[in-house]
Formats: C-alpha cells, sequence, structure tokens
C-alpha cells in the first residue's frame, strides 16, 4: 500500500534479523559496490545531518552572538533553561498544538472526503474535477498566501462579503477580522493549507482505486450500506496511507512557518497565534543573531518532532491494518 | 406475498422485473447528476479565491478599498475628446431615449456633450441640469496593473533566478539520487537495511536542528548571500528522490541487467544503459517534483539570500513586495497571479506524468 510506511517498518523489522551469508570475493564485489553506489548520499548525511545534529548540541551550551562571534563562551544548560521559562516558547507550543487540532483532522477528513468524491462511480468528468481540486497545490505558497490575504480582507474580501449577503454583519467595525482574531486567524491558516490537500487526495485516491471491488460486492451482498462499507471495508485497507498523510501532516505542522511569516513576519499577531516554533526559532536564530539559543530551540524542536513520530509509529500496530501476511 | 411483509417490500414484490431495472437505472442518473453538481459546487467554492484574485487584480486602486464596489473591475466610463478626459453620463433625449454622453461643457441649465461612439457628428446641446445625471459605468479592466506589478517586482529577474535555481538542483539532485537508488536498489551489502532507515527517518527529521551550525559554517565560507547553500547539498541526493527512484528501479527486470553483464558491462555501465533509459517515466516524474518543490522553496532561500535581495528567487521577492506594498492590494495580487501561471502552466502541460509519478509510488514530495 503506502510505500514509505512499507519501507520505514521493513527497514525496522529487518534490523538483526537477517543470517549472515559467508562473504565470498563476489559478495565482497557487490558490496564494495552498492557501497560505492550509495557513497553520495552517505557523504551527504555525514556533512548536512549529522554532523550539524551533534553540532547543533554543542552551540546549545554556546552563548553564541552572530554579531560578535568572538566573545563565544560556554554557557552550559543556561539556553536550555532560558528555552524553557521563555513565555514566547509556550506561545510557540500554545500556538502549534492549537493548530494542530484543528487542521491535522480537517485535512484529513478533506482529503478523504474528496478522494471518496473522485472515485465515486456516479461522478462524472472525473479527470476534470481530479485536475481542479489539485490545481491549487501547483500555486506558490506565498502567491497563495497573499491571494487568500485579500479575500479574507475584512472589508473588500468575498468571504465576508458573501456572509454578509446571509444578513450576518460581516464587514463592518465588529464584523469577521479574520487576521486579528486568534482563533479566527486558525481558520484562515487552514483555509490556505487546504489549497495545498491536493497531494494527500491524490495519494488516497491511489490508494482507494488499489481497493479490490469484489471486498465491496461482498459486503453489499452481506446488506452493508454505504457508511458500513467506508467503516469496514475503506477505512481498515486506506489506513497504511492515512497512516503516511497523519505522519507527514504532524511533521509538517510542528515545522509549519511560510504562512506565518509571510502574513505577520516575526510579531506573532494577533495575540501569538502565528508565532509557531519555527517562526519563534528564526527569529530568536537569524534575526536577533542569538544562535547558541537557536540551536537549543532547534533541538526541542528535534525532540518534539521525533517523540511525536515515535508516539504515531508505536501506536500503529493497533490502528494501521497490513492485510497481507509478509514474509 | 402474505399480509405481514412491509409495505415496502410488498411493493418491490409486485413490481416487474424490467420495471424495477428502469427504476435503477433512473436512481443511478439522478445519483451522477447530484454528484457531479455537487462536485462542481465544491469546486467553485474551492478556487474561488483565484476569481476574487483575477477579478480584483485588474480594478483600480479605487475599486479595490471600496467595500460596496462591484464584483467586477467596474469603473465611471470616461471619454477623450480632443485631448481632454470627460465623464460619460447617461442621458435622457427629448425623443424619449437614453444616450450615454461625454460632457464636455458643462453649464447650470444646458450643457454640451459629445456621443462617444460617434465623436465626429459634433458637440449635442441639452437642456437641463446635469448634476442630475447618472454616471455610467462599465467593465474597465486596468490590464496595466499586470505591467506595473511586472516591473515592480522585477518579475523577469526573480523568475529568471528561480528558474536557474529550479533546473540547476533538480540537474543535481536527479543524478545523485538515481545512483544512490541504483545502490540501494541492486546491490546487497552489510547495514543496508539499518542505512535505508536512516535515508528514509531524514524526510520526517526537522531541518531547522541542522541550520545553525550549517549557516555559521556557511558564512565563515563567505557562501551566505549566494546559491551555494542551496545547492551544493544537491549533489548528495535527497531521501524522497531516492526513495521514489529506487522503488521504480526494482520493478525493472534482473533479465536485462544480467545480458548487460554477460555481454561484459561493469555496474557503472549497466547502469547507464540499462537501467537509466528504461526509467525516463521515473526520472520525469521525479524531475518535476523537485522542480515545483525548489519553484516553492522559501525557508532557505530566506534564510541564505538575506543579505542579498537582488537575487532572490520568486517566492521570497512576493513576500518582500507585499511587506512593501500592502496598501495596493491589486498590485500584489497582479503579482501573485504571475507568479503562479508558469508552474500552473507546466503542471497542466504535465499532469499526466505528473500525477502517474504520485500514482505509481504512492508517495509525494
Amino acid at each position: 500500500m503506502s510505500g514509505f510506511t512499507d519501507a520505514v517498518l521493513t527497514a525496522r523489522r529487518r534490523k538483526g534479523g537477517r543470517p549472515t551469508r559467508p562473504a565470498g570475493p563476489m559478495q565482497r564485489r557487490e558490496a564494495r559496490w552498492g557501497y560505492a553506489f550509495i557513497s553520495p548520499w552517505i557523504i551527504g548525511f555525514l556533512l548536512f545531518w549529522l554532523v550539524p545534529i551533534g553540532a547543533s548540541l554543542v552551540f546549545s551550551t554556546l552563548d553564541f552572538q552572530l554579531t560578535d562571534p568572538d566573545a563565544t563562551s560556554f554557557v552550559g544548560t543556561s539556553n536550555w533553561e532560558r528555552a524553557l521559562s521563555d513565555p514566547d516558547t509556550w506561545t510557540a507550543l500554545a500556538a502549534t498544538f492549537r493548530f494542530t487540532v484543528l487542521f491535522l483532522p480537517l485535512s484529513i477528513v478533506v482529503a478523504l472526503g474528496l478522494a471518496l468524491l473522485l472515485n465515486s462511480k456516479h461522478l462524472k468528468f472525473t479527470g476534470f474535477f481530479r485536475l481542479l481540486f489539485y490545481a491549487p497545490s501547483m500555486i506558490p505558497l506565498v502567491a497563495g498566501v497573499l491571494i487568500w490575504q485579500q479575500v479574507l480582507n475584512p472589508q473588500t474580501g468575498w468571504v465576508n462579503r458573501l456572509i454578509g449577503l446571509t444578513g450576518v454583519d460581516a464587514t463592518g467595525t465588529d464584523g469577521i477580522r479574520w487576521f486579528d482574531n486568534p482563533i479566527l486567524v486558525l481558520f484562515a491558516f487552514s483555509f490556505i493549507g487546504l489549497w495545498g490537500i491536493g497531494n494527500a487526495m491524490m495519494v488516497n485516491l491511489a490508494g482507494l482505486q488499489g481497493i479490490p471491488t469484489e471486498l465491496y460486492e461482498a459486503a453489499e451482498i452481506d446488506g452493508a450500506g454505504w457508511w458500513r462499507r467506508l467503516r469496514s471495508v475503506t477505512l481498515p485497507l486506506l489506513s497504511p496511507i492515512m497512516f503516511y498523510n497523519l505522519v507527514i501532516g504532524s511533521v509538517a505542522i510542528l515545522q509549519y512557518f511560510v504562512v506565518p511569516w509571510v502574513l505577520f513576519g516575526a510579531t506573532g499577531r494577533p495575540g501569538g497565534a502565528s508565532r509557531f516554533l519555527l517562526v519563534h526559532f528564526y527569529q530568536q536564530a537569524f534575526v536577533f543573531g542569538d544562535m547558541g539559543y537557536g540551536a537549543a530551540l532547534a533541538w526541542l524542536i528535534f525532540i518534539l518532532v521525533a517523540v511525536f513520530t515515535a508516539v504515531l509509529f508505536g501506536t500503529s500496530r493497533y490502528w494501521v491494518h497490513y492485510g497481507t501476511e509478509r514474509s | 406475498m402474505t399480509a405481514t411483509a412491509t409495505a415496502p417490500h410488498t411493493e418491490a414484490a409486485e413490481t416487474p422485473p424490467a420495471e424495477k431495472a428502469m427504476r435503477r437505472k433512473r436512481r443511478g442518473i439522478t445519483m451522477t447528476i447530484v454528484t457531479t453538481l455537487g462536485a462542481l459546487l465544491l469546486a467553485v467554492v474551492f478556487l474561488m479565491p483565484l476569481g476574487y484574485g483575477a477579478a480584483t487584480a485588474l480594478k483600480d486602486k479605487d475599486g479595490v478599498s471600496d467595500p460596496n464596489a462591484a464584483v467586477l473591475p467596474v469603473s465611471a466610463l470616461t471619454f477623450e475628446y480632443e485631448g481632454e478626459v470627460h465623464d460619460v453620463y447617461a442621458v435622457p433625449m427629448p425623443d424619449g431615449t437614453t444616450r450615454d454622453l461625454a460632457l464636455i461643457e458643462p453649464g447650470r441649465e444646458s450643457s454640451t456633450f459629445v456621443d462617444p461612439e460617434d465623436p465626429g457628428a459634433g458637440p449635442i446641446e441639452w437642456d437641463g441640469r446635469w448634476r442630475t445625471l447618472e454616471p455610467v459605468t462599465g467593465l474597465n479592466p486596468q490590464w496595466g496593473n499586470f505591467e506595473e506589478a511586472w516591473n515592480t517586482i522585477s518579475f523577469l529577474r526573480l523568475t529568471g533566478w528561480t528558474l536557474m535555481y529550479a533546473l540547476v538542483s533538480m540537474a543535481l539532485t536527479v543524478v545523485s539520487s538515481a545512483v544512490v537508488a541504483y545502490g540501494f536498489a541492486r546491490f546487497r551489502f552489510p547495514g543496508r537495511g539499518l542505512l535505508f532507515g536512516l535515508l528514509m527517518a531524514t524526510i520526517l527529521l526537522p531541518p531547522a536542528v541542522t541550520l545553525v551550525p550549517k549557516y555559521a559554517v556557511f558564512l565563515q565560507m563567505g557562501w551566505v548571500g549566494t546559491y551555494l547553500p542551496l545547492i551544493v547539498p544537491q549533489l548528495f541526493a535527497n531521501a524522497f528522490n531516492v526513495f521514489l527512484l529506487r522503488q521504480y528501479f526494482l520493478t525493472i527486470p534482473r533479465e536485462l541487467e544480467e545480458a548487460a553483464r554477460i555481454d561484459g558491462a561493469g555496474p557503472i555501465r549497466t547502469f547507464l544503459r540499462v537501467i537509466i533509459p528504461q526509467s525516463v517515466p521515473a526520472l520525469t516524474a521525479v524531475s518535476l517534483f523537485h522542480f515545483f518543490y525548489a519553484w516553492n522553496d522559501f525557508f532557505e532561500p530566506l534564510l541564505y539570500l538575506a543579505g542579498n535581495r537582488e537575487i532572490v528567487p520568486i517566492g521570497v521577492g512576493l513576500s518582500y513586495f507585499s511587506g512593501v506594498y500592502n496598501s495596493e492590494p491589486h498590485l500584489i495580487l497582479a503579482a501573485s497571479l504571475l507568479a503562479l501561471a508558469l508552474p500552473v502552466a507546466i503542471f497542466l502541460a504535465a499532469q499526466r506524468v505528473f500525477v502517474q509519478g504520485i500514482v505509481v509510488t504512492g508517495v509525494d514530495k
């Protein structure tokens, strides 16, 4: 099903499980060629991942200011203590948490809903609709953000003017100010986010098309209605793909940056709602040049992502369904 | 049928099979119409901001900021007559008709107009107070907004740098990723499973955790303010691309390589002569994925090019522009539409390859 989760899970399962073969000259030659082919990645992994991650940990113990690198000194855990007592860190964690709670379920449901719609035997012009729903994903994110910023303009944007048609005073001074309210702005972020739903939708659709129709026929003979078929056939068989979308989606939210940055820069407006973790990190490390503190914040993000994915992978065995037995 | 049967059952039993089939067919048609219309409505709502963007990008400045302005770019019509611009009014004529005329000489009790359709017919005298007349409005798209946005953001310069970045990094990452993917797909070596797991893990690792030391080193090397920190890492393969290409390489029958080997080809020649020609669809898909990824890339260009505004790619350029021109939304929207035109056009042209790439591999970038 989802090749990505397969690969991760298979890699995990294989660890230490394979019997070692006696290495003859042929095998040694094959292994040498294998290492040669993957060597660019190994070098890149060391240079751009492993060493920098370790160095970040070292940097997080230093007082290292970009404006005055010569005055760098060792400060022990004080950057870490500061990171945990900085009110901005907690604002960022709260903003990330609130947005995750709203957008992650929303995006997963919408991506699944659109895929179900596109897979429906009742839908005509499937290719055309697939194109329409996918197209916004191709719009450069900054351009999309700027368009939405105007569409959600309280006075002149179409969204409020449409709401105004229903009799609600949306465009007035007490109207719906999408970018001035810490809760409403999460919906603005969500609208922009839904424009990027295309990839998740396509992956879901590919998964749906891979479900054998006999299963649905059998369920129908057993008298299962639409809802029952969705719950008992579609969702279990789609769960590896839903799992993939969930992992990618939550890792992306923990590193949410472009949309809040383009709309609000490092101001955190409204009321801290746009101060996401990466905005906080970018401001401290590269706007203020406090690289030691920035490194501590970056490690905090790293730990959060690691814990989050570990929890997701750990719980996956209870709800991700791998139908076929694998050798 | 017994009397205990419920009403629908009775009805179903009494209906002849032909009629039942007809009814089912009719229900199917209704479902198709409802579903398709529903999808159309959903698509209209989903794409509404684009319509708004297009309509607003063509408005003049007054039309953008007026909350009661018409939806389309409408403004009061004017007419140029003998070198001067005059407003156009709906003028009720003595014969009972109303004509759209340009006011060239206003007077208290009578004014002089000219017909914009037929200025050669000369001035028309009209008795009445011109202030009671209604100005004529009409569709008046400001195509000049696009020209102004094009010039203000230096669209060609931004696009040029973005294209350079996208194409160079695409070439480097596709070549290096294909090499690495072949290594993982075809050779057995100790630690392969572990290394592949590590490779996959880098998809989930937050790049932020590497940025501080990388930035410090690139700054030391004098690379900050150039594209080098963005391009050089592409030489060392990218986990997503390796994964996609490996999946594809695994589907190529081994017999083809065996034949090449019997002919005396080494692994490099086999890779170049057998694997690469067989993998054009996958290589194209990966190239496209990376192209769009680079076109959209924001964080790292923002970081590494911060000191050099002249060479930023289009996403960063747009964000600078919107910060400065936030009182001119029509220009921001025109610039945004310009910025999305090229990637969307490429996508529409290549969508078959693109969609297949997502579907075949079951994964996206």
